[in-house]
């Protein structure tokens, strides 16, 4: 917000930039917005500690099914904790990343915390000593790196490239035991071929803090299901994050109105 | 045994003069009377290892899912009345903050390990100080009061085993000592903290949350204060709740119970 349509550039004639809070720009016409001599920029900076935070946190809490064990906690029908009620471990567990761009990689290091085998496909292959730092192994196909995970991570951006990236193929590819996790944008993902694979059990939960739309519509299969987490789109939503994407944004800004080398121009 | 079933007392082990050995699951013993059985010739065992790192794990799991705001983030998801998500909905970052282990055994060296890769301050307090090179590995810093992690910390984690000096090891004092945006994480016993005190520090927002995998009782009577309050994350004991660990504990508590049996020495005995 506010939506950036030819209606409102044609109204302000001195834009000279766009400082565009959080990485993603999928929501900006780009094309259009150059044709009238905009400037954009982001803040990958700032997003990315937290971000990697929540998809690490979203895979913790659907591997030890947290959301169901709060629930039990405190149901007023609960009169004992079930000795056979499990979740699935995480230590030395495979996570797939998809998407080893900066905020790709600040998972892979919290993950190798947690001892995890990681794989990850990229566009291109990080340096070795990248991969080294991390223990990262590339996957140049990403059916490898599905056949092989307890747990995909998707941390692409959202471009016509990475549009419904994971459908009902990939889905289908993936272990059985095995959660998919989105931390990039809804679109990402084919939401039907999820609803049908959490549903047919192909794969075991997903966690997502995206969605298509935000948010769902309230009678949506996907809210329905009990193997599923949804967070509200909270990857930046934390107090230090909005202070540091203002000021990303601010400098950003600031460089192009100074005719200043602009830190994140898009 | 499971859970603390059966209870073992003086009636039921005159009941069973042959009983050679009770294998415990989990590490936890502080709901076995150890003299009682010693005097009786009952050996003990326990599964101290294997719950490591699903105890870590989940340690980590409650730190981020606290401090995220996850469960209210899903109730909000998914609520039938949400029509929008707002954008001044706001948790606190786990990444760079400051955590504060109480009790640096297995279990908390191994949130240590894991707290890093998040980039987190570590402070620990424990009985003994570990040794240079463990704490660097980990970059931990020892408080030998524990006043002092309390004051400096926004994630307070509690993993010390239960023993009469660790009962109600935090009250009303410790919380007060606490920051108000701080937060208690409890995967040790739910004894370990005076749980009125608590109530009554997160009614009145002397500490900003806690987010407890043990109570006392388990579960918690259904009409208990805990489990009204928002700031509160509360999880049924499921520290070592995955297929690979249970498997494991079972495969240990065989041996020890086969050991025993045999009159040989007992893995993993509680002596």
């Amino acid at each position: 917000r506010p939506t950036i349509d030819r209606e409102l550039l044609e109204s302000l004639p001195n834009l000279k930039v766009i400082g565009n809070s959080g990485v993603g720009v999928d929501h900006l016409d780009l094309k259009m917005i150059s044709d009238f001599g905009v400037k954009v920029t982001n803040t990958p900076h700032a997003v990315a500690d937290p971000t990697a935070d929540i998809g690490v946190a979203l895979m913790l809490a659907s591997a030890r099914r947290l959301v169901e064990g709060c629930q039990i906690a405190v149901s007023p029908d609960t009169k004992y904790f079930a000795v056979d009620w499990l979740g699935v471990e995480v230590t030395k567990a495979t996570l797939g990343i998809i998407g080893m761009g900066r905020i790709g990689y600040k998972v892979a290091q919290r993950a190798r915390a947690f001892d995890m085998r990681i794989l990850y496909h990229n566009r291109n292959q990080r340096r070795k000593e990248e991969e080294e730092a991390v223990g990262a192994h590339y996957c140049k196909k990403m059916e490898d790196l599905l056949q092989q995970s307890d747990f995909v991570m998707l941390v692409v951006n959202l471009t016509p490239e990475t549009h419904k990236l994971i459908g009902k193929k990939e889905l289908g590819l993936m272990k059985p035991t095995a959660t998919l996790i989105n931390i990039s944008r809804g679109a990402v993902i084919d939401q039907d071929a999820l609803v049908e694979a959490l549903q047919n059990k192909v794969i075991r939960a997903a966690a997502l803090d995206v969605t298509y739309p935000e948010p769902l519509p309230r009678d949506h299969p996907l809210l329905k299901l009990n193997n599923i987490i949804i967070t509200p789109h909270i990857g930046t939503a934390t107090v230090q994050a909005l202070c540091t994407m203002a000021e990303e944004a601010i400098a950003n800004m600031l460089a192009v109105l100074n005719g200043q080398p602009i830190p994140s121009e898009v | 045994m499971w859970y603390h079933k059966p209870v073992i007392n003086e009636e039921l082990l005159q009941s069973l003069p042959n009983l050679k050995i009770v294998a415990s699951s989990g590490v936890g013993i502080d709901h076995l009377d150890l003299s009682l059985l010693s005097s009786y010739g009952v050996k003990v065992s326990n599964t101290p290892f294997v719950v490591s790192t699903d105890t870590a794990d989940l340690g980590m799991a409650l730190i981020l899912a606290s401090s995220r705001r996850l469960v209210e983030g899903y109730q909000m998801a998914v609520s039938p009345d949400t029509e929008y998500f707002p954008a001044d909905w706001l948790g606190a970052e786990v990444s760079g903050a400051t955590l504060g282990i109480v009790g640096m055994g297995t279990i908390g060296y191994k949130v240590a390990e894991r707290a890093k890769a998040f980039e987190m301050k570590i402070l620990y307090h424990n009985r003994n100080q570990r040794n240079k090179e463990e704490e660097s590995a980990v970059g931990a810093i020892y408080c030998k009061k524990i006043d002092d992690l309390l004051q400096q910390s926004d994630f307070v984690l509690l993993s010390v085993n239960l023993t009469p000096q660790t009962h109600k090891l935090i009250g009303k004092r410790e919380l007060e000592l606490m920051k108000p945006t701080a937060t208690l994480i409890n995967i040790s016993r739910g004894l370990v903290v005076d749980q009125d005190a608590l109530v009554g520090a997160l009614q009145n927002k002397v500490i900003k949350a806690a987010a407890l995998d043990v109570t006392y009782p388990e579960p918690l009577p259904r009409d208990h204060p805990l489990l009204k309050l928002k700031s509160v994350i509360i999880t049924p004991h499921i520290g070592s709740a995955t297929k690979k660990t249970r498997h494991l504990m079972m495969e240990n508590m065989t041996e020890s119970i086969q050991a025993g049996l045999r009159g040989l020495p007992i893995p993993n005995e509680v002596i």
